[in-house]
């Protein structure tokens, strides 16, 4: 068994993961929503030593994360974020996930719920990259960043940027902050408008308050 | 729950059942293992109200404690489990119970713990229970005795675990009614428990598996040779209702699939079904097996009170009725673990116990080990389930600031 797990093993840190991670604060209490195998909950309890939990629904996923030392429970955002009490942590984080979760609307209501700050990052349906596709091809999009036919994708519930934007504030909720990324998760180092990264960002990180 | 994996051939080679019963009888009261003996300045008060005194616990150990005394685990046995968890049985001659999780190099690491397991309170191997004399009669308590809860056997090993200089144990770690004092452990002494690996187990007793446990006890009951609980004095034994009891518990802690993996509809020892009431399946043969060889080492009344003792247990009335008040404010970093086709303590009643904890904002993981061999799966060789106490307890013991074996923190 090898002893502890220094930072040095982590060989390549996942672009989004380093945006997420300047967002959160030192020693906050922080609940990874769809964590993986916690990759992002232990790039965050090195450089950000925060208290870590994670909800995972693969058991391969958990079982890593949970041999890593972290803590970890099996679960489903759909299913198991009603029995975290109000305000129970200080971010909460859904990387990647609400557009494969059956209700996203009310997990974001959940998530609100539960994290006194919410970061949430979505892949853009809107890129120019799945327009084209569908424009001058009249399919469904297949890129390398998201790779599925629409007959096999975990995806059930894709959004735009704005899209997003728009459900945030439906929700009486506010963007405190955004990036957008390209597909491998650098960021788009400038600001614009919500429509130009609607159509030029691949992905994009928001740090969500209310 | 279970004791034993499931087996095949004779468990107990060379032993004559009239030496088994010796050995076992001699176990009760003078067990070969360690024993903490208290007297009546060191009473023991229990559910029932009762004050017991003078009482014994008997216990193992492996491993060193370290100078911190901070690597300490207590290992809880499960309904017909006993104090030998990583070393061999007196009675039986068979290898310890647990041994594919708790040994050098093993999950539990002895060479990085010290491992502490005891025999339960109502138990038969050396902790007082009915089969234990009497020191006011000088016969043996049988039905005299109180009833016992996981509470009062938790309390116990309280008292052992302070005996040994333990302030705090690093990890409590038990499966089904060993799985039970992990949770009653973390929710009575929370400032004493660092982390906790409940498998297989639940919060309460549902009433599914009460009902199991009451058709086991009238069938020890029914047995004319019970006496009334009193077989010891009379020179008796209720093996025929034991070992019925024993056979209706074994089926709870396979799963259908395994059962038929493992069986099928295949015919014992014959070409043809016989138009009788013999063993005619093999499913049959190897039940009246279990139920014959468990008579051997384990006592009537034991069997009783500890089935009883599962029956009591309900975390959450003791704390109104809410489950996450069991665990409020606890510091303890809990591992649950359950199995797919455990039918006994399925995983919704692991899962019950993550929302609470979860609502009370506790540290937990929770892994599902998918498994085809039902409740028994814990005991067995279940890769997923070692994978997982062994990077909870590392992640733990880095926590605590426990050295592993090379050194390394």
């Amino acid at each position: 068994m090898t002893p502890a797990t220094p930072s040095s093993s982590i060989v390549t840190i996942r672009g989004d993961h380093l945006v997420v991670c300047d967002l959160v604060p030192e020693g906050a209490r922080v609940l990874d929503v769809g964590c993986e195998d916690g990759a992002l909950l232990q790039l965050l309890t090195e450089r950000r030593h925060i208290d870590g939990r994670g909800i995972e629904l693969s058991q391969s996923g958990v079982n890593k994360a949970v041999a890593r030392g972290l803590s970890v429970v099996q679960g489903d955002a759909d299913m198991d974020l009603s029995d975290y009490p109000d305000n129970a942590f200080d971010v909460v984080i859904l990387s990647q996930t609400l557009q494969a979760t059956r209700d996203p609307k009310g997990v974001l209501e959940q998530l609100l719920r539960i994290g006194g700050q919410v970061i949430v990052s979505i892949p853009n349906f809107a890129h120019w990259r799945n327009r084209m596709q569908l424009l001058w091809r009249g399919r469904m999009p297949v890129t390398k960043y998201l790779s599925y036919q629409w007959y096999d994708t975990p995806n059930i519930h894709f959004c735009s940027i704005r899209d997003f934007v728009a459900l945030v504030e439906e929700m009486d909720a506010t963007v405190v902050k955004a990036v957008a990324l390209s597909g491998q998760g650098d960021r788009i180092g400038f600001s614009a408008p919500w429509w130009l990264w609607n159509l030029i960002g691949e992905q994009a990180v928001f740090l969500l308050k209310r | 729950m279970t004791d034993t994996p499931v087996q095949d051939g004779p468990v107990t080679a060379g032993l004559t059942p009239a030496d088994l019963e010796l050995a076992q009888r001699r176990e009760i009261d003078t067990p070969s293992s360690k024993c903490m003996r208290c007297g009546a300045e060191e009473a023991l008060p229990l559910d029932s109200g009762v004050i017991l005194s003078p009482w014994q616990i008997a216990y193992e150990t492996y491993g060193t404690l370290n100078a911190d005394r901070s690597n300490a685990i207590l290992i809880c046995h499960a309904l017909t489990g006993d104090q030998y968890v990583a070393s061999t049985n007196p009675v039986t001659r068979k290898p310890g119970w647990w041994t594919m999780l708790v040994g050098p190099g093993k999950p539990v690491d002895t060479d990085r713990y010290f491992v502490i397991c005891s025999n339960v309170l109502g138990g038969c191997m050396g902790t007082t229970g009915p089969a234990s004399t009497d020191p006011a009669t000088g016969a043996p308590y049988a039905l005299t005795l109180p009833l016992v809860t996981i509470r009062d056997m938790v309390r116990a090993q309280a008292r052992l675990v302070e005996h040994l200089g333990i302030d705090t144990l690093f990890s409590v770690i038990g499966g089904s009614m060993g799985g039970m004092q992990v949770l009653q452990w973390a929710s009575l002494f929370p400032q004493k428990v660092f982390s906790a690996i409940p498998i297989a187990t639940g919060a309460r007793h549902s009433s599914q598996n009460i009902a199991f446990h009451e058709v086991g006890r009238q069938a020890v009951m029914a047995d004319p040779d019970w006496c009334g609980g009193a077989y010891l004095k009379a020179g008796k034994r209720p093996s025929k209702g034991l070992s019925v009891a024993r056979m209706a518990a074994h089926i709870t802690y396979m799963s259908d699939t395994s059962l038929h993996q493992k069986f099928g509809r295949n015919l014992q020892d014959r070409e043809a079904l016989t138009f009788g009431f013999d063993a005619d399946f093999q499913i049959e043969s190897y039940l009246r097996h279990q139920g014959m060889t468990f008579v051997d080492r384990f006592d009537a009344n034991s069997y009783l009170y500890v089935t009883r003792a599962m029956d009591y247990f309900d975390l959450a009335a003791e704390h109104g009725g809410s489950l996450a008040k069991a665990f409020l404010r606890t510091n303890t970093r809990f591992c649950v673990i359950s199995f797919t086709t455990d039918w006994l303590f399925p995983t919704s009643e692991s899962k019950a116990v993550v929302r609470a904890l979860n609502a009370a904002a506790a540290n937990v993981s929770f892994v599902e080990v998918v498994s085809d061999r039902g409740h028994d799966a814990f005991l067995l060789d279940e890769p997923e389930m070692f994978r997982t106490v062994r990077g909870f307890l590392t992640g733990a013991a880095r926590a605590r600031g426990i050295p592993a074996p090379g050194g390394a923190a």
